[in-house]
């Protein structure tokens, strides 16, 4: 496949490795903040090609494992309204709240169908007039101008029956939640991708300057993250912290100024509450008031059980790059992907997910 | 709109009589099923293979293939990796009230159509009809015996360390043409099930070395899954590697898409074999002569070194393990 091979090629790789074997002459501590780019470096074994001197950490950017436990109740608790077909993206299925997931909701009754697109949700609440429609929108940037464009949409259509649970959350704020924690020392990170094709690196100034951390935007391909730590180590090196972008094929600076536009004539900040990183003033997202109509948590009363998280589950402190998933003491024995305790073993961009699913090998 | 499977069609009645001479017993003859008595009866001696298998697969029409050929296939592929020559096959339907008769008389074409491929016979079978919503359009249950010539003892269990690993072709296709046709996802895919009968692939394989050792047809959980059940029930490891393995274009760019793992997408018409190395040469020749094993490539080897784990050496030069997959894939595939 073209466009993608280059980004695969064996030689490329092993001469950036070298490269930053080379070049890294003291101790650096890199986070991927997203999930994708934690998967694509378990995927591809990349931390065995990097010299002992680097140190890769996963970050909070996986929005499924972020979702606090009351948000899911809330899901949970939604499906089981009568008369409400929930629509949901397919990681969302089997992440357990605190007494449930909505993949035992379904097995119990509740209408629960996996979609592809908000555009999908649309279509099943033209379909069932008579039934309310609720997506739950869980997300970053990324997603956030889908579901803009979904309730814009709906507006225009005059659909009644459409909602959003909207647990939207945006990166910047929860990047700097983690650096002012103080909790570990970072000295680079590799910036999300696709987040930053829709946000641009403005927000990332203020790491380099006030917190001294070098950021490079990556794209998802061996070489992609290869050449994002190299500029990472080669920044670190000289002592000079900056923002770059590697992602040159999908990123600009400004990022999508469309899509930037659509998300805020839909959508005013909020606090949001993270897994791991707790309540974090301005890094949510809800409906303005113009919109409220279509918010699902005002259209229907649901009353939740206390929240209350799994005994033992470390997803907080992974996702905080704390410990490593082999650090939780469930890792691969009570918690699995068929049973998993916590959510990051059970979003496809979970670090216990990627750990399981690939976990690295000598071989 | 074109005539429709009543609930009377499966009661026993005229009706039902009237399904089998029209629909059933025309394309699928034979003596042993024309006598239509309670049971198929026939002559049989030397070790026997019988195995069975249910098709749910949605939509039953799907790009390569349909439930019927599937049916046929994956009965005639798994007594075929026993070792064995699929003889004789049972044919049961499960049938939704309201499915159009002509969307049936087109799957009993398709049957019998791959069972004179395979070179089976359907000797009995049985039809019932359910109310609407009770199953989806079309179920198919069939049921196959076969003989096992010689001594060939085939069995995941029986893999060493040095054997080498053989795919008879790219992987992913089966699941990804299925996917493209599911509601909600529709998207064009130059794809099309590879949904084959491997019986006469594996009759050349085995006329052409007495060590192979274990053979599978990697289904559900694709390629990742059938390595995975040969490391853990031979108590060996197995390394492979990605560049080795075919994947189809359209398989590769439909799965980036998607986010997939080509190596967990089903296939209907691939298979696994695990051969002695000196014999791995002989075997790989024999299967690319063969209509179904043209792009057939040693893949991997049976090591000593991470038991009971599969290895994968990636394209960048890393190497990853290869687990088995956790949960559905992809619901009602085959």
């Amino acid at each position: 496949m073209r466009f993608i091979d280059e980004f695969r090629n064996a030689e490329l790789v092993r001469r950036l490795a070298d490269k930053i074997a080379r070049v890294s002459t003291r101790p650096a501590r890199l986070m991927e903040f997203c999930g994708g780019h934690t998967v694509a470096i378990m995927r591809n074994g990349i931390r065995q090609l990097l010299p002992p001197t680097i140190e890769m950490l996963s970050g909070p950017g996986c929005p499924v494992c972020v979702t606090a436990n009351s948000d899911i109740d809330k899901a949970i608790a939604l499906a089981g309204l009568p008369d409400v077909i929930i629509t949901t993206f397919g990681d969302m299925l089997k992440v357990p709240g605190s007494y449930s997931s909505l993949q035992k909701a379904r097995a119990e009754g509740s209408d629960i169908r996996i979609v592809y697109s908000t555009q999908d949700a649309l279509q099943v609440a033209r379909d069932n007039p008579q039934q309310s429609i609720i997506f739950i929108g869980v997300g970053f940037e990324t997603t956030a101008p889908t579901i803009a464009m979904a309730v814009v949409q709906a507006e225009k259509e005059d659909l009644r029956n459409f909602y959003v649970l909207c647990q939207l959350k945006t990166t910047p704020p929860a990047m700097r939640a983690l650096l002012d924690l103080g909790e570990i020392k970072i000295n680079g990170i590799i910036c999300p991708g696709h987040v930053t094709t829709i946000i641009g690196t403005g927000a990332y100034q203020a790491y380099a300057r006030d917190y001294g951390v070098a950021c490079v935007v990556a794209g998802f391909e061996p070489v992609d993250i290869l050449q994002s730590v190299e500029m990472l180590v080669q920044q670190i090196e000289r002592g000079d912290p900056r923002v770059e972008i590697a992602y040159t094929r999908g990123v600009r600076p400004d990022g999508n100024l469309k899509a930037l536009e659509l998300m805020h004539n839909v959508f005013d900040t909020a606090g949001a509450s993270w897994r791991g990183l707790g309540e974090i003033p301005g890094s949510g997202l809800k409906l303005k008031v113009k919109y409220a109509r279509f918010d699902a948590g005002r259209a229907f009363d649901v009353v939740l059980p206390p929240a209350r998280e799994a005994p033992g589950c470390r997803c907080g402190e992974v996702l905080r790059g704390v410990i490593a998933p082999t650090g939780c003491k469930l890792f691969r024995k009570a918690c699995s992907p068929e049973n998993p305790i916590g959510p990051c073993m059970v979003s496809s961009e979970g670090s216990c997910a990627a750990y399981y699913q690939y976990g690295e090998s000598d071989g | 709109m074109g005539e429709k499977i009543l609930l009377a069609h499966g009661s026993g009645s005229r009706l039902s009589h009237d399904l089998i001479d029209r629909i059933l017993a025309p394309p699928l003859n034979n003596p042993i099923l024309s006598r239509m008595d309670d049971s198929a009866v026939f002559d049989l001696s030397g070790r026997v293979a019988f195995s069975t298998d249910s098709y749910v697969v949605s939509p039953i029409f799907f790009p390569g293939g349909d439930i019927g050929r599937l049916a046929v296939c994956g009965t005639v592929n798994d007594l075929s990796m026993s070792g064995a020559r699929p003889l004789y096959i049972s044919l049961a339907l499960i049938i939704e009230e309201g499915l159009e008769l002509e969307d049936l008389r087109r799957v009993v074409e398709s049957v019998a159509e791959t069972a004179a491929e395979a070179g089976v016979i359907i000797v009995t079978g049985d039809t019932k009809v359910v109310n609407r919503g009770k199953a989806d359009s079309l179920f198919i249950n069939t049921a196959g015996i076969g003989l096992i010539e010689g001594e060939a003892d085939i069995s995941g269990s029986n893999a060493r360390p040095g054997d080498r690993i053989i795919l008879s072709g790219g992987i992913g296709e089966h699941g990804m043409a299925v996917m493209s046709k599911r509601e909600g996802l529709q998207f064009n895919l130059p794809v099309t099930s590879d949904c084959a009968p491997l019986n006469h692939l594996t009759a050349v394989m085995l006329a052409a070395s007495r060590r192979i050792h274990s053979l599978r047809d990697p289904t559900r959980g694709g390629l990742a899954s059938t390595l995975n059940e040969f490391a853990r029930q031979s108590g060996v490891g197995i390394s492979i590697e990605e560049a080795k393995i075919p994947v189809h274009d359209g398989v590769r760019g439909a799965c980036e898409l998607l986010g997939l793992d080509p190596l967990y997408i089903a296939n209907e018409g691939k298979l696994v074999a695990v051969v002695d190395p000196g014999d791995a040469d002989t075997v790989l020749a024999a299967m690319k002569k063969n209509r179904y094993g043209v792009q057939a490539a040693i893949i991997g080897e049976v090591t000593t070194e991470h038991k009971g784990r599969v290895v994968m050496k990636t394209r960048i030069g890393s190497s990853r393990i290869v687990d088995m997959p956790a949960g559905e894939i992809l619901p009602r595939i085959c």
